[in-house]
């Protein structure tokens, strides 16, 4: 119980401790609702087709089979509307659902990654919002709360995170500072200018001046480069809908990122908890020094989780961004991070061979904080692993990497998207890394992380 | 390679190998699998009435000592070695893997033996951190040694524990 609410605490009152809540009543329409719309849409024109449904002889028969699974919706949506409830207690974020199988979920607030609020259109036409928690470790779950009130969800995430770094009931969410903002007329000229869209289209282009040519070749090639055209249109459109109105500002404990067209997000990665950051400049990108940053945060396998958006927790830091204006970014997230690479990271010239369509990309360096990995064959993707972060080293080489006489070293994180991979590394200098990468990364656990301000020289590998 | 990347890797200590019952468990599987099949070719070549059917068993006797080579190859090719503050393993015939494991990161171990591990006394250690990428898994060590082994990783494990 807090001596002080916030004052928007006392606008919506929502009592922290032993209390078991509810869920917002309207949440079932909610979750339901596209169920509902689908069940509308099949029933609708089936209905209309009936003969005699203007006869004064009563509904027809089909009218009232779907009324009543309408109505049997409402009240299975009723009834687990009535059986859920959550609280916070003991340390944990306690949820309890379901009618006939009882599940009682506990998430332990200090293993909390990040507490985000969505709103999906439907719930913000109704005024709502989903609270969704994100825990680590191995067969962790998601708590959802879906849904509470737009104004409730934000007190419950301030709360939720307070907790799970030990503060005060009562705190506050800390104030954000707002760092960048990406105007959509950036967003939608760069998110076209990605390979997957260009080239079909100009593989379009092409196809149409050579139906001239050869009419047979031209329409074919130009049908099958519409239709990727259209698959990639769809995924234009997807992240358009996603990173659309994209602002990322830093409070106290961590990022917080705002994005959504038609589903808006509140999103929350805690500092302490990235795994990895990513440098993603796609070819066309280059031309006009724009990047991309996304970050691996350490959660659970997605592959068994069947819920469709859990995957969405794969994060954007910044979907576009002039290339400064990434590494500034970088350097509030990862201090000290330096991604240009140092002259000797290249791999051996001989690498050339093994490697030709990388090979000018590719290279591994390592500080006293940071492994970085750069890789890519037409996109360059660099990788920003902190020492603290290494879960474990590894070397391979495989028959071919030794007839070159080069390996590859390999630095796992907790994250579950990307391993720092070191590709095309001389032998001997892989070794090296390996000793050294696991050494310093023995010794960045052993003492606490220094100080943003602490400037460290970037040795380069040797 | 791998012995000279490995040595310089450790700097001091020495690799551990796996028990010789585990080679001992690799033959018995072998001989499970490709006597029977020889038996087959054999009896195949017997019956069938075509020049060619003759090499058949020949053939077959061939492949089983390649597999009988490559098997021995990667059984050789498996080492660990505990250091101060992390496990070293080795695995990998054709592509060689070197794991550097620290304790620290250790979230959980498993000992585990399969049918013909219990039957020739062997259990496998795994070790888990949290990046599913972590590949430190020691097959083929004696009962008694796999226990041990274990213990030790999770005294070391909870004294050297940090988290994510």
């Amino acid at each position: 119980m807090s001596v002080m609410p916030p004052p928007d605490a006392v606008a919506a009152p929502l009592e922290v401790g032993q209390t078991w809540r509810r869920l917002h009543p309207l949440s079932p329409i909610v979750r339901f609702g596209r169920v509902l719309i689908g069940v509308v849409v099949i029933a609708v024109p089936s209905i209309a087709e009936q003969p005699g449904l203007h006869h004064d002889d009563g509904l027809p028969i089909s009218v009232i089979v779907y009324l009543g699974l309408l109505v049997l919706g409402g009240i299975g949506g009723f009834i687990s509307w009535l059986v859920t409830r959550w609280r916070i207690a003991d340390g944990n974020l306690q949820i309890e659902t379901g009618f006939i199988r009882r599940q009682s979920l506990r998430i332990p607030l200090a293993r909390i990654q990040a507490v985000d609020v969505i709103s999906p259109l439907s719930a913000r036409l109704l005024g709502l919002a989903e609270v969704r928690v994100v825990s680590a470790g191995r067969g962790a779950e998601h708590g959802r709360l879906a849904y509470l009130t737009a104004a409730q969800a934000p007190i419950v995430r301030a709360r939720l995170l307070a907790l799970a770094h030990g503060l005060e009931v009562g705190t506050p969410e800390p104030a954000a500072l707002p760092l960048l903002h990406v105007q959509n007329g950036l967003l939608l000229p760069a998110l076209l200018l990605r390979s997957q869209v260009l080239a079909p289209m100009l593989i379009a282009v092409a196809a149409v001046a050579a139906i001239a040519a050869a009419p047979v070749v031209g329409a074919g090639a130009l049908g099958s480069a519409l239709t990727v055209l259209v698959i990639s249109g769809l995924g234009v459109a997807r992240a358009f809908n996603e990173d659309f109105d994209f602002a990322i500002s830093e409070a106290g404990d961590g990022v917080r990122l705002d994005r959504g067209l038609l589903q808006r997000r509140h999103e929350t990665i805690p500092y302490g908890r990235i795994q990895a950051v990513r440098v993603v400049e796609p070819f066309f990108w280059r031309a006009f020094g724009w990047a991309r940053l996304e970050v691996d945060v350490a959660r659970q396998s997605v592959s068994r989780d069947s819920d469709r958006d859990a995957q969405q927790v794969a994060r954007t830091l910044i979907p576009v961004a002039s290339r400064d204006q990434a590494l500034w970014l970088l350097a509030r997230v990862m201090p000290d991070a330096h991604p240009n690479p140092p002259p000797e990271a290249g791999p051996p010239a001989r690498a050339r061979l093994k490697a030709p369509l990388s090979f000018h990309f590719l290279a591994a360096w390592f500080g006293q904080r940071y492994v970085y990995a750069r890789t890519g064959r037409v996109q360059r993707s660099t990788i920003i692993v902190p020492l603290v972060k290494v879960q474990s080293v590894r070397l391979k080489s495989g028959p071919l990497q030794r007839a070159f006489h080069v390996a590859t070293v390999d630095v796992d994180t907790a994250g579950r998207r990307w391993q720092a991979s070191a590709r095309c590394r001389d032998e001997h200098e892989a070794v090296e890394m390996v000793r050294h990468i696991s050494e310093r990364a023995r010794l960045s656990r052993r003492v606490p992380p220094p100080l943003p301000a602490a400037a460290l020289p970037v040795p380069a590998a040797g | 390679m791998t012995a000279v990347v490995t040595g310089q890797i450790l700097g001091e200590g020495e690799l551990k190998r796996l028990s010789p019952r585990f080679w001992l468990a690799r033959q018995t599987q072998l001989a499970m699998f490709w006597g029977p099949v020889f038996v087959a070719a054999l009896v195949v070549a017997l019956i069938v009435n075509v020049s060619a059917a003759d090499l058949l068993p020949v053939v077959v006797a061939l492949i089983a000592c390649v597999a009988w080579l490559v098997e021995r190859g990667r059984y050789r090719s498996w080492g660990y070695a505990e250091r101060e503050d992390d496990l070293i393993v080795t695995r990998g015939l054709l592509f060689r893997h070197v794991s550097v494991v620290p304790y620290g990161r250790m979230q959980f171990i498993d000992v585990t033996a399969g049918p013909i591990d219990r039957a020739f006394g062997l259990a496998t250690v795994q070790l888990h951190t949290a990046a599913a990428a972590t590949d430190a898994r020691i097959p083929g060590l004696d009962r008694p040694d796999a226990d041990a082994l274990r213990d030790r990783l999770a005294l070391v494990g909870e004294a050297k524990a940090t988290g994510l």
